[in-house]
């Protein structure tokens, strides 16, 4: 299958890359992995007039932490990611999600920040790090502005960014030491989409839950954050009751459409299991991680 | 088979300069033209197999940079500059690859479609994991579909390969 025509080009900095976007004049697109973009041309599923690849474009490459947070960028890796030391323990979330994304060759190519703009309520970027309380650093021609991740999707492939904007990283603020997350996604097979995916991170104060974020996956038109559910279990004692209410407020607060992957009922239910599933693990590591500091 | 379209002298066309297992090589591409087609229909190198072409089977794999990538999901253009190598790379003055010899021996192919993929996709994942675990090998490779060995017989040829290439 070849992709319909459309003109190429590979600035050398972000700003040319905002130039030329707003030459694109809205039919230009940014690409950064093409995991997604490639495949939706070749299936004619979209058209471009001009793709403006990223990868030319120094420095977007970096994975680290910096003034309480962490910095990822938009030539990031779903491979690096997951190979970073620093997506462990408090950003364990964030690590276990790279893990599950596609498949091992997809990847190697495929980019954090580009999952995030493509907007697919199935991608599992947008939920974890909506559970992380990520932001994008988005910029445009007129500068620079910071966008949390929560107000980023509009529905299903849609965003808030204007045509001539781009992603350029993603920061995720430090959870603290005694923090911890997880991403449990359900698959038919390597490389599919979820069935339903949970995404949850948990920081825990004196023995009590502090800050808690959930993020759903496949479940709505855009990816979910289970407000209900983190607002019981925030401030409560991390309980086996609270942890399974929490789970079931989450499993409410989906949206799922039944298809080839299940029923309404059935990816209502992983939703719940997964969701008190991840917070035990999240839990349990970040307890591990209190008391490692006491 | 697919009835390819053929690309337009009008269009904007990129020049492309790779190497291509050790060879340099200069083309003028159309932007769509994926890496896969360039591979095998401009350079002849027609053991990279277009499989699903939808990303999903990883029989198009090939080493851009020594990474492992699905060829059918990269433009050519892209490759500006790079290393890339097919499976027509493997083999070194008449000398099977461990990694080829290795399938060879271990029956890991059956009709072969996949293998080149494989091969290539193991030959860097060795390179990273020289001692790997069968449930190593299987997760490095989960990005890429085989209908007819079932597996075992790759994961004991990448496991013989291994073997093989520490001793070397």
């Amino acid at each position: 299958m070849y992709p319909p025509r459309f003109d190429y080009l590979a600035p050398a900095s972000v700003e040319e890359v905002i130039e030329a976007l707003g030459e694109g004049g809205g039919d230009a697109k940014v690409m950064a992995g093409g995991q997604s973009l490639i495949p939706v041309l070749k299936l004619r599923i979209a058209s471009v007039g001009t793709i403006v690849d990223l990868n030319r474009v120094e420095g977007l490459d970096e994975i680290g932490e910096e003034d309480g947070r962490l910095r990822i960028g938009a030539l990031v890796r779903h491979v690096q990611a997951d190979r970073s030391p620093l997506l462990t323990k408090r950003y364990a979330l964030l690590g276990a999600t790279a893990r599950l994304v596609a498949d091992p060759l997809v990847r190697n190519r495929g980019t954090v920040c580009g999952s995030l703009a493509h907007a697919d309520p199935q991608g599992d970027w947008g939920s974890a790090l909506l559970a992380a309380r990520a932001s994008a650093v988005v910029r445009g021609p007129e500068g620079e502005r910071t966008v949390p991740v929560e107000e980023l999707a509009l529905g299903p492939f849609m965003t808030t960014l204007a045509p001539d904007e781009v992603i350029t990283e993603v920061r995720v603020p430090d959870p603290g030491p005694r923090a911890s997350g997880t991403y449990l996604k359900l698959e038919r097979k390597v490389g599919d989409f979820a069935t339903a995916a949970v995404g949850v991170q948990v920081s825990l104060d004196n023995g009590h839950v502090g800050e808690v974020g959930i993020g759903l996956t496949g479940v709505g038109a855009t990816n979910l954050r289970a407000k209900a559910a983190e607002d019981s279990l925030r401030g409560a004692e991390p309980t086996d009751d609270a942890i399974r209410l929490a789970a079931e407020l989450a499993a409410d607060a989906a949206e799922p459409q039944a298809d080839h992957r299940g029923s309404v009922d059935y990816k209502r239910n992983v939703v719940r299991v997964f969701c008190e599933r991840g917070l035990r693990t999240a839990i349990s590591a970040a307890q591990a991680g209190e008391e490692g500091r006491s | 088979m697919t009835q390819l379209e053929s690309p337009s002298a009008t269009a904007g066309l990129h020049r492309l300069e790779v190497t291509v297992n050790g060879a340099a090589r200069e083309a003028s591409v159309e932007a769509r033209l994926l890496l896969v087609h360039f591979l095998r229909q401009e350079l002849g190198l027609t053991g990279t197999h277009v499989g699903c072409d939808t990303t999903s089977c990883g029989a198009c794999a090939v080493l851009v940079d020594g990474v492992p990538v699905k060829s059918c999901t990269m433009l050519a253009v892209q490759a500006q500059g790079a290393e890339i190598t097919t499976v027509e790379g493997l083999a070194q003055g008449g000398q099977l690859h461990p990694i080829q010899q290795a399938f060879h021996e271990e029956h890991g192919l059956q009709c072969g479609f996949c293998t080149p993929g494989m091969m290539l996709t193991s030959v860097a994942f060795l390179k990273e994991n020289p001692r790997p675990t069968d449930e190593e090998i299987r997760f490095a490779l989960s990005g890429q579909i085989c209908r007819c060995t079932g597996y075992q017989n790759i994961v004991k040829a990448v496991q013989s390969a291994a073997a093989t290439l520490e001793e070397a």
